[in-house]
């Protein structure tokens, strides 16, 4: 009863995807256990360079996992294993003599809970300039403004940079976080829930900042909030207790989705 | 076959717009078939009564409007809830319009009753079966959410439209050789057209199913059958 009678009804939607510009992450074949516990069953996908890429699915499903391997955060964990590969650029991210520090760099993360440090504005933005050895007081204040300006929070913390990070809001302390991720111009931003701590205007701030910042670089956040993927990403890969079910284009897959459990988890009739 | 709605309440919205929706389809083509009851024998009380009801039928739209409205703003509904909701607004409207053409055709009737020389026009009763039969089975598979019945629906409009063009050129005929049946000519050509316009409001339910069903848009024209204009000009006097 699916199947369409080809000349009466036919697919007119097209959906012309606006600045894709290849892949910059293949991720093939990904398996990842946490001791004896499988948390990704063979996951292959590729995250389009300069767009916005959604993991969503329901807790357990392995979407911060995947988040949390892209940059290799899952080392940190003890008893885990990997089999698969996750190409970045060109290079496997487990190659080897890879440089995980390097790494990280070109990946700037955002968390759950905004995370400043207990320092001030001005030095949490150029604390991984710092950390590189940047000392020159022009050159750390022109990034503190850039990346202040690009995080949309300079308007409201120009006059004061010297204080406390920590006496800024929640919505800010977020956008603060997002501008020390972007301070050393990484390639890749990683967004691990970034706004489930906020209330709906910081949210609202915090959305138009990621649609500001696609382009510049490449972002994949994992959000709980399906009508929020559904704003903010290009692209949406939905997972299921550790399985890619089903990845399209954000369009596609909340409007006509192919996979019956995308449609089952997208419409609330989960479980 | 997919599962409830983890909230139930909105499972229980969705479902009373679909039962409305129905319950639409069925008010019109109760109400087409009434209209046509008055073609073949009019009544004054009869046809008072179906304009009457119009009113339920519209009543009836600016509630699933409302709905509709609702859920929009409650439920933010994705994929097959969106379309169902989308599909809901845009078929209660075909089914409205429906009813006005139903109630049209009654109050055609009532004034063709009153005329002294009306037409011999025989295909009327048929047309408004066939339209009757096409709107009936363009409801039964939105129930079923039937694809290939929709599609079969949406196929066969020629064969009304053809109908349509046969009576158009017949009381075309008989208002050239009669001028005093020109009046209720006139009533029977709005019939017929009436009744077409039905079968093009099914159709468009139809494409309405293919939208719910697979999330895309019915592309491509129409099969056409309506030559009512050439007849026109076969028929008409010329200018030269």
């Amino acid at each position: 009863m699916n199947a369409m009678p080809e000349t009466s009804f036919q697919n007119t939607a097209q959906h012309p995807r606006a600045g894709g510009h290849g892949t910059v992450l293949e991720i093939q074949d990904f398996s990842l256990w946490y001791g004896a516990q499988q948390a990704l069953h063979g996951i292959t996908l590729g995250i389009e360079r300069g767009l916005v890429t959604a993991l969503i699915g329901p807790s357990g499903c392995g979407k911060s996992t995947l988040l949390r391997c892209l940059n290799r955060m899952n080392d940190l964990v003890d008893g885990v294993r990997i089999r698969g590969r996750i190409v970045f650029d060109g290079q496997d991210i487990h190659a080897p003599g890879t440089d995980v520090i390097e790494l990280r760099k070109r990946m700037g993360m955002v968390f759950q809970k905004p995370n400043p440090f207990p320092m001030s504005i001005f030095d949490n933005v150029c604390y991984p300039l710092r950390v590189d050895g940047v000392r020159k007081r022009s050159a750390l204040e022109e990034v503190v403004e850039r990346s202040l300006r690009a995080a949309a929070l300079w308007d409201e913390v120009k006059d004061r940079l010297e204080d406390s990070a920590l006496a800024l809001s929640g919505g800010q302390q977020q956008r603060l976080c997002i501008a020390r991720a972007i301070a050393n111009e990484p390639e890749v931003l990683l967004m691990d829930e970034p706004c489930s701590a906020l209330d709906p205007i910081a949210t609202a701030k915090i959305e138009e900042l990621i649609d500001r910042l696609a382009g510049r670089f490449t972002i994949v956040i994992v959000t709980h909030n399906m009508q929020q993927a559904a704003r903010v990403s290009h692209n949406t890969a939905f997972m299921y207790l550790g399985r890619l079910i089903e990845y399209g284009d954000t369009e596609t897959v909340f409007t006509v989705p192919r996979v019956e459990q995308t449609q089952e988890y997208i419409t609330g009739r989960f479980g | 076959m997919l599962h409830e709605h983890t909230v139930k309440t909105y499972e229980e919205d969705l479902r009373n717009l679909k039962a409305k929706v129905q319950q639409l389809g069925r008010l019109a083509s109760e109400q087409l078939e009434r209209a046509m009851g008055c073609v073949t024998r009019p009544r004054e009380e009869d046809c008072a009564r179906v304009v009457r009801d119009d009113a339920e039928l519209d009543r009836l739209e600016r509630e699933i409007d409302a709905d509709v409205l609702r859920i929009l703003a409650l439920r933010q509904p994705m994929a097959v809830d969106l379309r169902e909701i989308v599909a809901a607004l845009r078929i209660a409207v075909e089914l409205e319009r429906i009813g006005d053409l139903a109630s049209n055709i009654a109050k055609r009737s009532a004034a063709l009753e009153a005329l002294p020389l009306v037409p011999p026009v025989g295909g009327l009763p048929d047309l408004g079966r066939q339209v009757g039969r096409r709107l009936e089975r363009v409801l039964v598979a939105l129930s079923r959410r039937d694809l290939e019945d929709a599609a079969e629906v949406w196929r066969n409009d020629s064969e009304i439209d053809q109908r349509y063009t046969a009576i158009f050129r017949e009381t075309l005929t008989y208002m050239m050789e009669d001028p005093r049946t020109i009046s209720a000519g006139i009533h029977l050509l709005f019939i017929a057209k009436n009744l077409e316009r039905i079968g093009d409001h099914a159709t468009n339910i139809a494409e309405m199913v293919g939208f719910l069903v697979t999330g895309r848009e019915a592309t491509g024209d129409r099969p056409k059958g309506d030559d009512s204009i050439e007849v026109s000009r076969a028929l008409g006097p010329s200018r030269s």
